[in-house]
């Protein structure tokens, strides 16, 4: 049996999605000709522009086009800090690599910044912020859901509180994780700016957009041409743009049905490790957690051989974030949360999909239990 | 990442010498301090001074498991004069190479053997 429950790495394509992009491949010509060739392939994006605003609930003009969810990241935040004179910049402990690195880089290029902490959930402390928030603050960038625990931050909450505070600041939240499987809407939301990617989503890699409310500035990172308002040049992706589009436009039932089928199944899982493994400790609060993300540390094994042993059984997990598997580094979001450095080497992500069924958990129950065992009779500390 | 060795597979899928010797002759406990990483080796010397027995106890990753099992391995049979020779190099060549990420992986093992042979001395000294 093969059972992929590594989704919040990516996600397999929806064959919608493969359809739409084989059309629109077919469709060759540059958005930005007049003739013919050129105006089928503006039909294309705009189409894929307006179905991502639908399920956003934006409008089409605050959608710019990227390539994935790391440049979306980049753009805002990079992007928005060159149109003011600000230097105090606000994230939190727990960002996804392309917040975290940028920040560090802001930060050695001078900018003055304040890193808000996480409480053992891995949820904001909204009080750290609230002291945190100064006239002169740039920007604020949260994100909406961990890729990690699948932790939901107080967004919503939040806003207002930098708005008075800090009223010039620009808000942007990366949604990457959240989209598709968090019921949300930008407006609810009241943020400038917000990252999405489509290979999260059942859409294709290297897709992805940046929603930057109107009114709100942005300068493009890269120089070139006019396209995407100038705020993106290079010629569109056509194809990745139209599977953006589709994958996104299928997430919205997503948000009904697939989120209640996928707690459930969140729920038999965390019950059916608990009752079947001992000494493990559920990383985040289930109730504020996406609803395909568990994250488990099984005491005194270790992450990596906990994954390639599942893999020997066709099962696919993995430790935190996929960008730091390869990398020795323990996760800095559960060291914010402050787990265990021992228990975080043991910490395991399962992040379930729209395609996840219930004889795959039922599989990973069974197969689970005796991969622990077998490593915690390997290891040394074990009494 | 780069791919594991089949070599390498075949140690982790079936480790060899899992576990503990009861009054082993020597014992190397070693971390890793860029990983955090644990191991545990225990040998067993007859008065020939050949290595009789190895067992291994690790925390850590594939390529930790791998190359404990392998080192176990190695030095079976081999005196302790020989043993001590072995190094992590011998050990990832064993295993047809690590990648490159992991070969300070197979410096845990060869810090354990050097801790085990150690205490080995020790005990036979006092
Ligand atoms: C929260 C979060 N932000 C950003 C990214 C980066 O997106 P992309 O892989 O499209 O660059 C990811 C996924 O890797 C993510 O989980
Ligand atoms: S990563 Fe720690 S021993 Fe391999």
């Amino acid at each position: 049996m093969k059972v992929y429950l590594d989704n919040n790495a990516t996600t397999p394509v929806a064959p919608e999605v493969m359809d739409e992009m084989a059309g629109a491949m077919k469709i060759f010509g540059n958005p930005s000709s007049l003739h013919q060739f050129g105006v089928r392939a503006r039909h294309i994006v705009e189409e894929a522009r307006s179905r991502l605003a639908a399920a956003l609930g934006c409008s089409e003009e605050e959608i710019i086009f990227t390539s994935g969810g790391t440049e979306s990241d980049n753009l805002a935040i990079r992007g928005a800090l060159k149109n003011t004179e600000k230097r105090h910049i606000i994230t939190s402990a727990v960002e996804h690599h392309a917040v975290h690195n940028t920040f560090n880089e802001l930060g050695k290029q001078g900018y003055e910044l304040s890193r808000i902490g996480v409480d053992s959930n891995g949820v904001l402390v909204a009080g750290e912020l609230e002291r945190a928030l100064r006239e002169d603050t740039a920007l604020v960038s949260v994100m909406l859901a961990n890729n990690e625990t699948g932790a939901v931050q107080p967004v919503r909450e939040i806003v207002p509180l930098i708005r008075e505070t800090s009223p010039g600041a620009v808000i942007h939240t990366d949604a990457v994780q959240a989209f598709g499987k968090l019921d949300f809407n930008v407006k609810d939301l009241g943020v400038d700016l917000l990252s999405v990617s489509a290979h999260k989503i059942n859409g294709p890699k290297g897709a992805g957009a940046l929603y930057i409310r109107k009114g709100v500035k942005v300068k493009h990172l890269v120089s070139g041409g006019h396209h995407e308002r100038n705020i993106r040049p290079g010629t569109e992706n056509v194809a990745g743009i139209a599977g953006l589009g589709k994958a996104a436009e299928l997430a919205v039932p997503l948000k009904a049905g697939v989120i209640e089928k996928m707690k459930s199944l969140k729920q038999r899982l965390i019950e059916g490790v608990r009752e079947k493994v001992d000494n493990i400790r559920v990383n985040g609060d289930p109730e504020n957690t996406l609803c395909n993300t568990v994250n488990i540390s099984f005491n005194n094994v270790e992450g990596e051989s906990v994954i390639m042993m599942l893999d020997m059984e066709g099962i696919a997990v993995s430790t935190g974030s996929a960008c730091t598997s390869g990398s020795l580094e323990p996760s800095h979001v559960l060291k914010a949360m402050g787990v265990d450095p021992v228990a975080a080497q043991g910490s395991i992500r399962f992040s379930m999909g729209k395609y996840t069924t219930e004889e795959e958990i039922e599989y990973l129950l069974e197969q689970l239990p005796p991969v622990i065992l077998r490593l915690r009779k390997m290891s040394p500390l074990e009494g | 990442m780069e791919e594991y060795s089949s070599k390498v597979m075949e140690h982790f899928r079936d480790p060899r010498n899992v576990g503990t010797i009861e009054n082993p002759d020597g014992v190397g406990h070693v971390g890793n301090p860029v990983c955090g990483d644990i191991m545990e080796l225990y040998i067993k010397v007859n008065e020939k001074e050949i290595i009789e027995d190895a067992r291994f106890k690790t925390f850590g990753c594939g390529a930790a498991i791998a190359t404990s099992s392998m080192v176990t391995e190695i030095i079976k049979g081999k005196s302790v004069k020989e043993a001590e020779k072995v190094s992590n190099q011998t050990v990832a060549e064993a295993l047809g190479g690590l990648p490159k990420v992991k070969m300070h992986c197979s410096v845990l093992a060869e810090e354990a053997l050097r801790k085990a042979i150690e205490d080995y001395r020790k005990r036979k000294n006092t």
